[in-house]
């Protein structure tokens, strides 16, 4: 995790990489929530803060005054860009999620079908066999590490074998994603190392599958067409990119996230482990409690909002997991409640940036958890020290030491 | 009761189709719409109204049904 300085007050010079803001930053957020409701900070290049369910809607539509050019909060300066090869070879878009309109809804409805409900369904068999595979690999122990045993793998192999790639490199993957969002959040040098890695690595495999396509997903994108104009090879690069990067850390933090839950919180887990009707529902919860993602937009438009002004160059996150605790739109905000009926949650962004990938996440996490509980009904937290979150964009426990009766 | 989809507010989310699949069902990109015109039978009310209170973007609204309204 990142040092940063110690943070006195939240209102004007907030780090979301702080290491207590990490680990728990629903106190944080129902501070600003009070007193602002919109922090500032001029660390990592200066940036906003909104905390409340109704900004988030209204940010998300602020289309492209609010720009998706550049979703993260710590950018790359110009210079270290300038001396990255890659860049004139595959550029730097991961479209859909860099664009903004016009190309913006082609480029999203290009892998839209890919993720509709009905697409990933097929893939849910390919998921509970690699659960079960892997429960098979420690359950014998009584104990496992959850975070990196169990949930890491299972986003990781799932969307390699959706792209069509040998899932057997999966940790390589993970290594990459983590180098590129992890570490290379807060380093720039390090994203652009990583990042270097995933284009050419995706560049060489859109040139062997345009040579000779095949039937796989590649191959399906190559064969699309926006405006009678085949898609360029930088762009299908980037959607390959983005769906290797977008797809790992956020769908393992959620995983990780509710096993570290069910582990700390024995109502809830013996709650869920008998009423088996309750998984839509509380996987919903879940997702709200503990929103993994936390996007930036850049101000390309002086905006007035409230009692402050967004100006150009500035970045606003878009803090979903803090309005999925904003006591206005939700009952008992901080408290799971694992058959909440009324969860207008927004985890998964909303807008015309929704995550694409919702609902394979949601085909994961259920089977994730399904497996889970159904071979391990009884688990717990061996260790609360031991345990480790990533933070600032994609939250989420890196770490679950757990026991469980053999 | 009756039900409609604002294509232009809905996202795909599907959470609609999640709850009621009876009443819901999405396109290819995502859009939703109401099954049967919209119709909900009495026996799917609790249902229609989960998947109003559920959409994170406010697009799924309640229809007033002309003929019910004539009858009143
Ligand atoms: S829940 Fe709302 S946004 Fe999602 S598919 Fe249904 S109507 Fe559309």
């Amino acid at each position: 995790m990142t040092k940063t300085p110690p943070v006195d007050d939240w209102t004007t010079d907030f780090d979301i990489f702080d290491e207590s803001y990490v680990k728990d930053p629903v106190p944080v957020w129902n501070e600003l929530r009070e007193k602002c409701p919109i922090a500032h900070t001029d660390r990592w290049d200066g940036s906003w803060l909104p905390t409340s369910y109704e900004d988030m809607q209204a940010f998300v539509r602020m289309v492209p005054a609010l720009s998706s050019r550049d979703p993260l909060v710590v950018s790359a300066s110009r210079e270290e860009e300038e001396f990255d090869p890659i860049l004139d070879e595959y550029g730097n878009s991961a479209p859909p999620i860099t664009s903004d309109p016009p190309d913006h809804i082609p480029m999203r409805r290009l892998i839209l079908p890919l993720f509709t409900p009905r697409a990933v369904e097929p893939y849910r068999p390919f998921a509970e066999q690699l659960c079960h595979d892997l429960i098979d690999g420690f359950i014998g122990r009584g104990a496992c590490d959850a975070a990196m045993d169990y949930a890491v793998h299972i986003p990781a192999k799932t969307i390699a074998h959706v792209i069509g790639v040998d899932s057997g490199r999966s940790d390589e993957f993970v290594g990459w994603v983590r180098g590129l969002l992890e570490e290379g959040m807060t380093d720039p040098a390090k994203r652009i190392k990583y990042r270097g890695i995933i284009r050419q690595f995706f560049g060489e495999l859109v040139d062997a599958r345009k040579a000779n396509p095949r039937d796989d997903l590649i191959s399906r994108l190559l064969a699309q067409e926006i405006n009678g104009q085949p898609i360029a090879r930088k762009a299908v690069v980037g959607i390959c990119n983005l769906l290797l990067v977008a797809g790992i850390d956020t769908t393992w933090s959620s995983i990780s996230s509710a096993l570290w839950h069910f582990s700390t919180h024995p109502e809830d887990r013996r709650r869920l482990a008998n009423e088996a009707d309750l998984f839509p529902s509380a996987i919903e919860e879940m997702l709200r409690f503990y929103s993994p993602v936390t996007m930036a937009r850049e101000v390309t438009a002086e905006i007035h909002t409230g009692d402050v002004t967004f100006m150009p160059g500035d970045k606003v996150l878009l803090n979903f997991p803090a309005a999925n605790h904003d006591p206005n739109v939700f009952e008992d905000a901080d408290t799971v409640i694992l058959d909440r009926a009324r969860n207008r949650h927004i985890a998964f962004g909303i807008g015309s940036h929704r995550c694409a990938g919702s609902n394979l996440a949601r085909m994961e996490m259920d089977v994730a958890l399904r497996i889970w509980f159904e071979r391990i009904p009884e688990f717990e937290l061996t260790d609360p020290d031991a345990v480790t979150w990533a933070g600032g964009q994609v939250r989420g426990p890196r770490h679950l030491p757990f026991r469980f009766p053999v | 009761m009756r039900v409609k989809v604002n294509a232009e507010k809905c996202e795909g989310h599907n959470r609609c189709c999640a709850l009621a699949p009876e009443l819901f069902d999405v396109d290819d990109y995502g859009t939703a719409t109401a099954l049967n015109d919209g119709d909900v039978p009495a026996e799917l009310e609790a249902k229609a109204k989960l998947a109003v209170e559920n959409c994170p973007e406010f697009a799924i609204e309640y229809v007033r049904d002309s003929a019910e309204e004539q009858a009143k």
